[in-house]
Parts: structure tokens; C-alpha cells; sequence
């Protein structure tokens, strides 16, 4: 097996609300390997946007740690973590997340220049990427003048532009008719290829799931199942049935 | 020792130029037209209200000072008190008062709307790595350039409605004896008052909205 990218720990998180605790995750272990693309599924509530916000340093866990690299996310402050975000994680997410007021080349562009690019050399590179996922006929364009797989494609970019390590995509295809998640997920897989990165998406579409090397199943905020790509086939239909649930 | 190691391999994400915020804001802020409208709007009547109000005095005084005879008359007809060594009275700067706090207001309530408006905008933005910094840089050139601007009109426009007002009611004496010094003094006094609102009532919230964890903001629903 390759070394393992991504070191999740006895990771709990507890929210509280008022005096009510809600016990979001409860000790999830994973190791996540260089490469890999890795599908998260799970019921609404079992906790993968509370997982994925603790990878991407969005927050910190309870108890437990989060190591990307060898580095413990724990000990960074807030500039090593906008850093870390900036640089090692793309983010996509479901409702594509867009500035409305950007064109499909700034939203790209952004995020270069946090990455400390010029101007000049954000929009080059915006445009290159833009290019790669198909859209280099719409970089002029406003997010609300094309469509949501179009939108998808630009967020896509957008977490590319920076050449990061990871890939961390909440329900990419949950806003998308089947034939464009399709289509998404075709393009996440091929740029899994082109840029080398470690993809984790948490899904509850069986598609994307097929797709990957590694399935973890999350329920009630535990890892109730992990499966291989050889071990996923045999299991293929009852995860099918499970989860239209 | 693996604190050490994390110090080391991950650097601080350095602040981005202000050439870069001001470009950023710049776009933003053409996009965005309406906002703006309504920010700069409420500065320029403030203001013009202002330069009106201390344009006018400075006329009046300096007619006042002129200590012609037939004006004396003319002057005390308007009620005009000519023996006292201001025109601005307790009545005056309570208006004047009144509209600044507006103005205040207003600002701070259209920069709220924006930032309510953006949340989400801003939350993506710092998954992408913006620092809360970048977030208040951003707000602060939007309120510092429609501070600038909206003053300027409102100035202008006080001080000519003001000296065509002056004019009007002391036909042929305003231009002669224009006092240019002392109306310049107020003008850029009120510009600068008028830049200091735009950007005092829009400190608050552009440090909110910066302060405003991703997850958080993430969760908000548009
Ligand atoms: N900020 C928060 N404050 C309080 N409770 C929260 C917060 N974030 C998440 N939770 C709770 O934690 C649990 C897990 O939420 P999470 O969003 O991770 O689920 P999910 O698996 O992503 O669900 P979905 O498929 O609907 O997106 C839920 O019970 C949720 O209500
Ligand atoms: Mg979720």
C-alpha cells in the first residue's frame, strides 16, 4: 500500500447547542493513501461534511487528530492554516459556491492570487485550467449564465488552479441531473490522472462510488465500513439499496 | 517535535498587496453598482448638507465683516446677526449633527446588507485561503473610495447651491467679496469628515464579516 497521505485519528467532534450535545463524529480512524480516490458515503446527519471540514482545516476536532503530510493541523495557526489551505486543498462543494459577481476566469483567478500569483499570471493560469475542464469557450461568462454542470466544471478548476494535494468534494453532483454527474464525476476521475491529486468526496451516488479506490461507510459518526476496490463489487448492491434510503 | 516539524513545513499565507485588494474591490464594487449607489447617495446628501451649511456662514460673515451700510440692512432683514463673530449657531450644528448621524447610519446599514448579501461569497473565500485581513482590506477600500467620491459630489454640490442661494438673496456683493480661503478650509473639512464616516461606519461590518468562521458561513443558507 502507498504511504498514507491523509492520517485521521480517533477524530470526535461534539457539538454544543444551548445544553443539548450532538455527537457529530465518535472516533473515526482512516488512513488515507497518496493517489487515492476515496468516496464517502453515509445517511444525511452521519457526519461527512463534519469529516471533511476537519481535513480541510475548516475546524478541529474534539478529540482526536488530523494529519495531512505528517503535519498535525492542530498545531497551526490561523495564517499556516489559510496557507495550508490555499496551497495543499481544493475545495468543491454541492451548491458550486461561486462569486456571483466574478466571470467564470476570475473565480479561478482568486484563488491563484491568494496563492500569491500576479494578476497577469492568475488570469494565464485561470484560463490554462479552464481550458483543461472544457471551458475555454466561457471564461468571459458570469456563474448565472451557464449551467450548473458548466458552474461545476468552473468550481473544479477553481480547486486545480493551485496544484493541491487533495481534492475534498462535498456531494459534487448532488445539485446535477444524473447524466452531468456523470460527466463530473467522468472529469474528477480524469483530472485524478492528469494532476496526480488525492480525491475524497462524500457522496450518495452509487456512479461516483464505482469510481473509486477506497469506500468508506459512515454512520451515526463512525466508520461502519471500509472497502477496498477489489471488496466494493461483491457489496456493489446492497450499498445501492441502502443508500436511496 | 512534531509541533517543530509542522512550523516548519507549513509557512504563514503572506497578506496580499494592496494593488491586488484595490483591484479586486474595484470589480467588485462595478458589479455590485447598486450597493454602491446607495452608500455614495447617502454620503453625498450628508455632505452636501454640511458644505451647504458652512459654505453659507462663511459667505454671510464675510458680508458681515464688509460693514457696508445698505448690506447691514439687507443682512438683518434675514436674520442675520451681525455683531456676532460666527454665523454657526447651537440650531445650526444640532442639523448638522442630525445629518451626519444619518448619513452614519445609513452607511453602516447598506455596508451590513452587503456583507449579509456575501457571507457565503466570503466563506468560499477563505476555504480558498483569504485571511480575515484581505476580507476587512476589501471592505475598507469599497468605503474609502465611495467615501471619496460621494464626498466630493455632496461638497460640490453644498457649496454651489450655496453660493447661488447667497448670491440670490445679496445680488451683487457674494462674488466681490467671496471669501476663498475660509470656504476651502470648510470644504475639505467636510471631506474629510464625510471619509471618516464611510469608513468608521464601515469598520464594524467588514470585522464581523471577516471574523466569521467558513464553516459557519458555509451553513448559511442564500
Ligand atoms: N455547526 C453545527 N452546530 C451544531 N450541530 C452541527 C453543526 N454541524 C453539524 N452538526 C450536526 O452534526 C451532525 C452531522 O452533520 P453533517 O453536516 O456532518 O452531516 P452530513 O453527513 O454531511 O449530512 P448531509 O448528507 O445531509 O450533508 C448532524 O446531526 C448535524 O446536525
Ligand atoms: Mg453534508
Amino acid at each position: 500500500m502507498a504511504e498514507s497521505l491523509i492520517s485521521i485519528r480517533a477524530v470526535t467532534k461534539t457539538f454544543k447547542l444551548g445544553d443539548q450535545e450532538v455527537r457529530a463524529l465518535r472516533g473515526v480512524d482512516m488512513e488515507i493513501p497518496k493517489g487515492a480516490y476515496v468516496s464517502i458515503m453515509g445517511p444525511s446527519g452521519s457526519g461527512k461534511s463534519t469529516l471533511f471540514n476537519m481535513i480541510g482545516g475548516l475546524d478541529l476536532p474534539t478529540s482526536g487528530d488530523v494529519v495531512v503530510e505528517g503535519c498535525r493541523l492542530r498545531d497551526l495557526d490561523s495564517d499556516q492554516l489559510a496557507w495550508f489551505r490555499c496551497h495543499k486543498i481544493g475545495f468543491i462543494f454541492q451548491s458550486f459556491n461561486l462569486v456571483q459577481t466574478m466571470t467564470a476566469q476570475e473565480n479561478v483567478a482568486i484563488a491563484r492570487t491568494f496563492a500569491g500569483c500576479s494578476y497577469a499570471e492568475s488570469m494565464h493560469d485561470a484560463a490554462e485550467v479552464l481550458k483543461r475542464v472544457g471551458l475555454d469557450h466561457r471564461l468571459k461568462h458570469l456563474p448565472s449564465q451557464v449551467s450548473g454542470g458548466q458552474q461545476q466544471r468552473i468550481a473544479i478548476a477553481r480547486a486545480l488552479v493551485n496544484k493541491p494535494l487533495i481534492i475534498l468534494a462535498d456531494e459534487p453532483t448532488g445539485n446535477l441531473d444524473l447524466k452531468t454527474g456523470q460527466d463530473i464525476i467522468d472529469l474528477l476521475n480524469e483530472m485524478k490522472q492528469a494532476y496526480g491529486v488525492t480525491i475524497v468526496t462524500a457522496t450518495h451516488d452509487m456512479k461516483m462510488v464505482s469510481a473509486s479506490d477506497l469506500l468508506a461507510r459512515i454512520r451515526d459518526g463512525a466508520i461502519d465500513e471500509l472497502l477496498g476496490k477489489d471488496q466494493m463489487n461483491v457489496t456493489i448492491g446492497t450499498i445501492d439499496g441502502e443508500s436511496v434510503a | 517535535m512534531t509541533d517543530d516539524q509542522a512550523q516548519v513545513r507549513i509557512p504563514r499565507q503572506p497578506p496580499l498587496s494592496w494593488r491586488i485588494v484595490l483591484r479586486v474591490s474595484l470589480a467588485g464594487m462595478q458589479r455590485r453598482m447598486m450597493r454602491s449607489v446607495v452608500t455614495v447617495t447617502c454620503v453625498v446628501l450628508a455632505l452636501a448638507f454640511l458644505a451647504y451649511m458652512l459654505v453659507l456662514a462663511d459667505i454671510t460673515q464675510a458680508l458681515v465683516e464688509l460693514n457696508d451700510s445698505k448690506l447691514n440692512i439687507l443682512l438683518s432683514e434675514r436674520g442675520v446677526d451681525i455683531f456676532a463673530a460666527t454665523q454657526m449657531d447651537a440650531m445650526t450644528l444640532l442639523l448638522i449633527g442630525l445629518a451626519l448621524l444619518t448619513c452614519t447610519v445609513g452607511v453602516a446599514n447598506s455596508m451590513l446588507m452587503s456583507v449579509t448579501e456575501r457571507v457565503r461569497e466570503i466563506g468560499t473565500l477563505k476555504c480558498l485561503g483569504a485571511q480575515d485581513r484581505f476580507i476587512i482590506q476589501s471592505y475598507l477600500v469599497e468605503s474609502t473610495l465611495q467615501g471619496l467620491f460621494g464626498a466630493a459630489v455632496g461638497v460640490l454640490l453644498g457649496c454651489a447651491v450655496a453660493v447661488a442661494a447667497s448670491s440670490a438673496t445679496y445680488p451683487g456683493y457674494v462674488l466681490s467679496s467671496f471669501p476663498t480661503a475660509v470656504v476651502l478650509r470648510s470644504l475639505l473639512a467636510s471631506m474629510a469628515v464625510g471619509l471618516f464616516i464611510a469608513v468608521a461606519a464601515s469598520i464594524w461590518p467588514a470585522a464581523a464579516a471577516a471574523r466569521r468562521r467558513p464553516v459557519d458561513a458555509l451553513r448559511v443558507e442564500e
